[in-house]
């Protein structure tokens, strides 16, 4: 049975305005479908509130008198009556979305559609949403501490809060973040909880992983493996840093629902396996070797054929200053071929890094492109024409083909960056 | 003599209401953004054994949710669209399944005393009871 306090029972009743009361109203409704027993107090908030697709522009036009407040209502809050949005309660920060603001026309988003994203940013921004517009919140100041009780989107960067920053939130949704917005409420349930954050599987790593790519197959693999469960990686490789960790994360989210991991010896809650496990017995045990490597190299690569290079996109999730610098110095002497395209996406803060530090300029000058707040998946946006991508990324090459329908190589950065200056792909399966 | 095809599972309503319809059952977990079309209610992950088969106005019976936080954001989406489910039947409890069921407003149960997944099939008629935690299964065949 859900209890609420006393000054939830009051934003239930409305005393705190219609906004916050229907706010309550879905958490309460979403709480009960968990079987939750109680709401934690949450001051960090990671979602896209307000922000709209073309469908739910269409969908929501005129359904009030300035068409702001309707989406928010309607869909977010998932409210059957329009109310005035008041501004967030606790801090809130917006994850990835809408176009670059300075290159939409790059990304071939019609100027309406511009328009309508620079109007919801606007919105979110009114209402005190600090406007970091990216997948890795986590690189660029929203760093919550160990024991932080959050309410985010975004699966990479959920499992990289609680796996590697030792922060407590659950994969909450566009509807759960925006009520959590206005209210400071989040359900207790799942890995909020000490008792749900221990591991369930045990994988044995018996082949090197090393490269950002190894540790990206790796997560693939392990994904796939333990699904929605607490995997407990253990093996013999040099520790993992930031980079390693969010390709790591972010495929174990696509291939499976992965949203906490340990890895002994890396991870904060794992210093053994004796405490990752905590109370558990792991329920299943897996073994990574070569030819499980393999079997992922293969899977990632299953639709490409072609060789022919059209686009090349890194940057997911967005690139970290040190990524930038690394494609940067792979394009030194070189240039990127007239069949051929190279995105690399990053958030604003980091851009304007590395706009500073001259890696922007270097990857312009080599003929590549610099893009924030999106992605090629997230924006379905790609270089007209193209029909064959290649990626350094578990996660886009689990997405991109489905959502765009493109054939798509997988491999390293190096290998990435040399089929974007010779439009071909030559990357060689481990 | 009647002939009773019917079996009853009994677990706990997730959301409340009472819906019929064929089922559609896959013991994959099934992907939000990026693995689904909302407006027309599709399944498009690469991968996965539903691709290209569609789950508008079936009971969706499945093992749990995965991949994007958008999975909520997708089926409410199918919802406005007309191409939500007409109710869901799971067995893993996940904060993308509570959250999706409760906004696409759909019956919805888990936890059942038997596991939905080995008893029905595709094409059979369920029952969803989300405020009694019932699901009735009638075989096609």
């Amino acid at each position: 049975m859900l209890k609420l306090t006393d000054p939830e029972k009051a934003m239930l009743d409305g005393r705190d305005g219609k906004a916050r009361q229907k706010a309550m109203e879905l958490l309460v409704r979403y709480a009960e479908a968990l079987g939750a027993e109680r709401f934690v107090d949450t001051r960090n908030v990671a979602g896209v509130p307000g922000s709209a697709n073309p469908f739910l522009q269409r969908y929501y036009a005129g359904k009030d008198a300035d068409g702001l407040d309707a989406i928010f209502s309607y869909f977010d809050l998932d409210s059957d009556e329009l109310v005035e949005v008041p501004s967030a309660l606790v801090p809130t920060y917006h994850l990835q979305g809408g176009a670059d603001p300075r290159q939409w026309q790059t990304l071939g988003v019609p100027v309406d559609v511009f328009r309508n994203h620079q109007e919801r940013e606007a919105f979110a921004a009114r209402h005190d949403v600090s406007i970091l517009k990216t997948c890795t919140p986590y690189l660029v100041g929203n760093v919550p501490a160990k024991g932080e009780h959050c309410a985010w989107m975004e699966s990479s960067a959920v499992i990289f809060a609680n796996a590697v920053l030792g922060a407590r939130t659950n994969t909450e949704g566009r509807e759960s973040t925006s009520a959590a917005m206005l209210t400071g409420k989040i359900p207790d349930w799942g890995l909020h909880r000490t008792e749900c954050r221990f591991g369930t599987h045990r994988v044995d790593v018996e082949t090197a992983v090393e490269s950002v790519m190894d540790w990206g197959m790796l997560g693939y693999f392990v994904g796939d493996a333990v699904q929605e469960h607490i995997p407990v990686v253990v093996g013999d490789f040099a520790r993992p840093e930031i980079v390693r960790l969010k390709h790591f994360g972010a495929s174990a989210s696509s291939s499976g629902g992965v949203e906490m991991y340990h890895i002994v010896g890396t991870t904060p809650e794992a210093e053994s396996v004796e405490m990752a496990l905590g109370p558990n017995r792991p329920v299943a045990q897996f073994t990574y070797g070569k030819a499980e490597q393999r079997q992922v190299y293969d899977r990632l690569n299953a639709n490409a054929s072609d060789p022919n290079v059209d686009y090349v996109m890194l940057g997911c999730p967005h690139a970290a200053l040190e990524q930038l610098e690394e494609a940067a110095l792979l394009l030194r002497g070189r240039r990127v071929s007239a069949n051929c395209h190279l995105w690399i996406f990053t958030s604003r803060a980091v851009d304007a890094e590395a706009r500073r530090l001259g890696y922007v300029k270097a990857i312009n000058d080599a003929g590549g492109v610099v893009l924030t707040d999106t992605c090629s998946a997230f924006a379905q946006a790609i270089p007209p024409g193209t029909k064959v991508a290649a990626l350094d990324s578990a996660k886009q090459a689990h997405y991109l083909p489905a959502i765009l329908g493109v054939q798509a190589w997988f491999g390293s950065t190096r290998d990435c960056i040399h089929a974007a200056v010779s439009g071909r792909w030559s990357g060689e399966r481990p | 003599m009647t002939v009773s095809a019917t079996i009853v599972l009994r677990g706990r309503g997730v959301v409340g209401g009472r819906a019929e319809g064929e089922a559609l059952v896959t013991r994959e977990a099934i992907p939000g953004w990026g693995g689904v079309n909302p407006q027309q209610g599709v399944i498009t992950e690469t991968h996965h054994e539903l691709r290209g088969q569609s789950f508008k106005d079936k009971v969706l019976v499945f093992r749990g949710a995965k991949g994007s936080s958008g999975w909520s954001a997708m089926y409410h989406t199918a919802r406005l669209a007309g191409a939500a489910p007409r109710a869901l039947v799971f067995n893993e409890m996940t904060t993308k399944v509570a959250l999706g069921a409760v906004v696409m407003r759909v019956p919805s149960v888990t936890g059942l005393d038997r596991d939905p997944l080995d008893l029905i099939e595709t094409g059979d008629w369920v029952t969803v009871d989300g405020d009694l935690g019932i699901v009735e299964i009638h075989k096609r065949k």
